[in-house]
């Protein structure tokens, strides 16, 4: 990577010739230009990495765009409290990452290592949580494609029956096509009576609204196991990349512990906590998209 | 840094020894060559691969192998030709070599990091390989869904490979983008860039921007085969479709990552061989980066008949069309700077004239292609397998050999022979001609590509492009024996054999290992040639100003 192969400086008399820079490769004239050099191979690694997420933001935005109601359903089945806490997690880690590149500017090598375990730490709780929510997933079968089997119905689960009422969620049984008197409005408050719904009409002609609103599930929509493929996809490929950040910063961590960083040369924690950031910005967008759906 | 305490003999091939000297190197010029001979290894397969394809078709129904074989041998030709030889040919074998010659720098911008692509490429051009001739993948190089989810051959490997692949060009573009910002010494404005390097410029921005999405596809598409998550499965509520958008917003670019460094290297070899500036300088080097930018708009073309609306359909020939022009401005400037030129035409020359000629016909032939009625018809005939090897054969590949000549010398330290590069460029070129012409016409009545058996009236094109084929072989042949024997017996090159005024003719052949002695001084555009004058003593151009001084 590319974080890996660019040790930089950053020099405020670059210009000075006697001055002897260890980690200056041989190929660079001073180690600002190696610095400036690593930066932007590191903002074009980036550049990649947004398109490489691009490609199943965009399978997801094309799959909401055509079927909002399998993620209006599915995403009941995330827990929003985790996914919250997780999100805290990786912001304090942002936080920690981004002091531990002033502590590396400014060689206080004491908070740098603090820093830096403070930030792994992070890391690992995020992916702690991750694994119980799989395991959830895993337990449940809200799996992708043909895994799919899952434990119970969405207007089963606790935290829809605390949102929109005991009756109102279950006040169909799960045979009978929803209906769609109440379009979806997503009026909570007609949502906790529930019960008001008319089903005879739909009852009758067998004639099936197309399921839309918040509150009106009590029938399965078509393909809800594509939620899940995206789902996984997704924060897998993101799981993956907070490991591969663990990675690193255990890798700085041995090179910090050295007061290896100073002012002339903090390239590397620089560049670990660029990366950071955006698998923690990837998260950012991840969490509304997938958790908090209205 | 100070430059090595070099004796003259002291260069790059010579400065370390033994295989591991090679095998963890960080020096571009050397991981260019490993590049070159890998491409070339690469080259050989999948031309054998062609020549079985050519042999089987030489009668319709089984002439030497099954259907099942011809499948996998058009998926190894295909597959090999793309992902291995063509788009890491020219920018991560010449490129790497000649880039931070030509930019004044000692290095690229980061050398582990070139290390790791070379063995990236490896590693991915073993998975491909040996998936495609064990596991006998037979889904085209295209890897469509449904087919490629539901064949019972196995494809994860040749999709792992191609994934690996991608990330070896990701690496080799960002590494080229950074060198070409950040490490041009004083003096190298971008208007003084050779116009290789702008060419490298832009296809360094289509690898960055295009490749991480097939990545993410073919990484869909293995989890897809491995798991069924369903994502292009429409059984599970996925769009197959859907792949075909993602696959081809990389692979249009990454038809101009193919192609567009071959203009680079044409647009040196035409101003160098006929003495004179190149015309146009500013036009070829934008038109590049227009090429570049409109890449990524087109690639609804290769999905007419995949059941896009037409308003999308409209659109995308639309765009397609405008391509023509920063193509044509190109092959307009080229004719131009020949014009009243003194023309040698030694073999780059006769290569990169070869590539105007057939990468013309490649390219008119595009335009049938775009618009969508005759598109229509001509949709997944001989028509369309006609037209890209007129661009990838007759443009990339053309231009590959062009700069392998030209910048021959430079890299090896040795001339090839003269005349047998002519009569071999010239075999070559009369061979694809007679390969692909016939295709045209077949595929204009009605021949489907990729089909192994064939109506008999046929039979005489096919016949036809079967012989061109092979006498395209054989011209490959003879350019690969006379290249190796010159490794040997090539009489030793001058500094600049052909009087290009660029910065890599301005160190030695080969050139040291930290590239110059000295570090140059950039005061003038890389076309001027009035400095230069040759001299029949060192067998190549010297500068005047050095002689009126000695």
């Amino acid at each position: 990577m590319s974080h890996a192969t660019a040790p930089s400086h950053d020099a405020d008399h670059a210009e000075g010739h006697g001055e002897h820079y260890p980690f200056l490769a041989h190929h660079f004239d001073t180690p600002e230009q190696q610095f400036e050099t690593g930066k932007m191979g590191v903002w074009l690694f980036l550049a990649t990495e947004i398109l490489f997420f691009g490609g199943l933001f965009c399978a997801y935005s094309i799959y909401r765009a055509l079927h909002p109601e399998i993620f209006e359903y599915a995403h009941y089945y995330l827990d929003t409290k985790l996914g919250a806490i997780n999100t805290c997690v990786l912001i304090i880690s942002s936080v920690t990452a981004a002091w531990a590149v002033r502590n590396a500017q400014l060689k206080q090598t004491n908070m740098l290592v603090i820093n830096i375990v403070l930030t792994i730490l992070c890391g690992f709780g995020f992916m702690g949580i991750k694994f119980i929510e799989y395991s959830h997933k895993i337990h449940d079968g809200l799996l992708p494609g043909h895994a799919y089997h899952p434990a119970e119905p969405v207007w089963e689960l606790p935290i829809y029956k605390a949102k929109y009422g005991e009756e109102g969620a279950a006040a169909e049984g799960g045979e009978h096509a929803a209906t769609g008197e109440h379009a979806a409005t997503g009026e909570h408050g007609a949502a906790e009576k529930g019960g008001e719904k008319a089903p005879a009409e739909a009852k009758h002609t067998g004639y099936v609204k197309p399921l839309m609103g918040p509150h009106e599930f009590n029938r399965e929509p078509r393909d809800v196991q594509r939620f899940f493929s995206i789902y996984f996809c997704m924060t897998g490929l993101h799981g993956l990349h907070v490991l591969v950040g663990i990675g690193i910063w255990v890798w700085l961590l041995l090179r910090a512990r050295t007061g290896e960083f100073g002012p002339k040369y903090f390239g590397p924690i620089d560049f670990a906590a660029l990366y950071w950031h955006i698998v923690d910005l990837i998260w950012i967008y991840l969490f509304p998209l997938l958790y908090l759906i209205h | 840094m100070a430059a090595p305490s070099a004796t003259v003999d002291d260069n790059f091939l010579t400065h370390e020894k033994g295989i591991l000297s090679w095998l963890c190197t960080l020096d571009h010029k050397r991981i260019g060559l490993m590049y070159l001979i890998c491409v070339l290894s690469a080259f050989l397969l999948g031309g054998s691969a062609a020549m079985l394809i050519r042999a089987e078709l030489w009668t319709p129904g089984p002439t030497l192998i099954d259907h099942q074989t011809y499948n996998q041998a058009f998926t190894l030709h295909g597959a090999v030709m793309v992902f291995l030889v063509i788009i890491p040919g020219i920018p991560a074998a010449l490129g790497n070599v000649v880039l931070p010659l030509m930019l004044g720098a000692k290095d690229v911008a980061f050398p582990r990091l070139n290390l790791a692509s070379w063995y990236l490429w490896v590693i991915g051009a073993l998975c491909l390989i040996t998936s495609l001739i064990t596991n006998c993948a037979d889904t085209g190089w295209t890897f469509y869904t449904p087919y490629s989810t539901t064949t019972t051959t196995s494809v994860i490997p040749a999709l792992f490979g191609a994934f690996i692949l991608g990330f070896s060009s990701i690496f080799t573009g960002l590494n080229f983008l950074t060198t070409l910002h950040k490490l041009r010494p004083a003096g190298m404005t971008w208007f003084r860039m050779p116009l290789f390097l702008w060419a490298i410029y832009a296809t360094g921005i289509m690898q960055i921007l295009a490749t991480p999405v097939l990545g993410i596809t073919l990484l869909m598409l293995i989890v897809e085969r491995a798991v069924g998550i369903g994502i292009f499965d429409p059984a599970l509520g996925g769009d197959p479709v859907l792949f075909q958008h993602f696959f081809w917003f990389y692979s249009h670019p990454a038809v101009y990552i193919m192609i567009v460094p071959a203009f680079g290297v044409v647009s040196e070899i035409f101003p160098v061989f006929s003495r004179k500036r190149i015309f146009g300088y500013k036009f070829i080097a934008l038109s590049s980066v227009a090429i570049a930018v409109l890449g990524f708009l087109v690639w609804g073309h290769h999905m007419f008949t995949s059941g896009q609306s037409i308003v999308a359909g409209t659109v995308f020939s639309g765009i397609t069309f405008l391509i023509a022009i920063p193509t044509a401005i190109k092959a307009f400037n080229w004719i131009a700077t020949m014009y009243k030129g003194a023309v040698h035409l030694d073999t780059p020359m006769l290569y990169a004239l070869a590539f105007l000629w057939v990468f013309s016909i490649g390219g008119v032939t595009g335009m049938f292609l775009s618009v969508m009625s005759t598109d229509v018809h001509l949709h997944d005939t001989y028509f369309v397998v006609a037209h890209f090897h007129y661009v990838m054969m007759g443009g990339a590949i053309t231009a590959l050999m062009g700069g392998i000549h030209y910048w021959w010398p430079k890299m090896t330290g040795r001339m090839y022979p003269e005349k047998l590069g002519r009569i071999g460029a010239v075999i070559v070129l009369f061979g694809l001609n007679l390969t692909f012409l016939p295709q045209f016409v077949m595929g204009s009545r009605g021949m489907p590509r990729r089909y192994y058996n064939y109506l008999e009236e046929f039979q005489p094109m096919h016949q036809l492009s079967s012989l061109g084929a092979f006498t395209m072989g054989l011209g490959f042949l003879l350019v690969a024996y006379y290249l190796l024997r010159s490794l040997k017996t090539g009489p030793k090159a001058p500094d600049n054999p052909w009087g290009g005024n660029t910065l890599e003719w301005q160190t030695t052949s080969p050139p040291a290992y930290y590239n110059f002695h000295t570090p140059p001084v950039i005061t003038e555009g890389p076309y001027e040639y009035a400095d230069w004058t040759y001299d029949a003593k060192v067998g190549g151009y010297v500068r005047i100003s050095k002689q009126a001084k000695s």
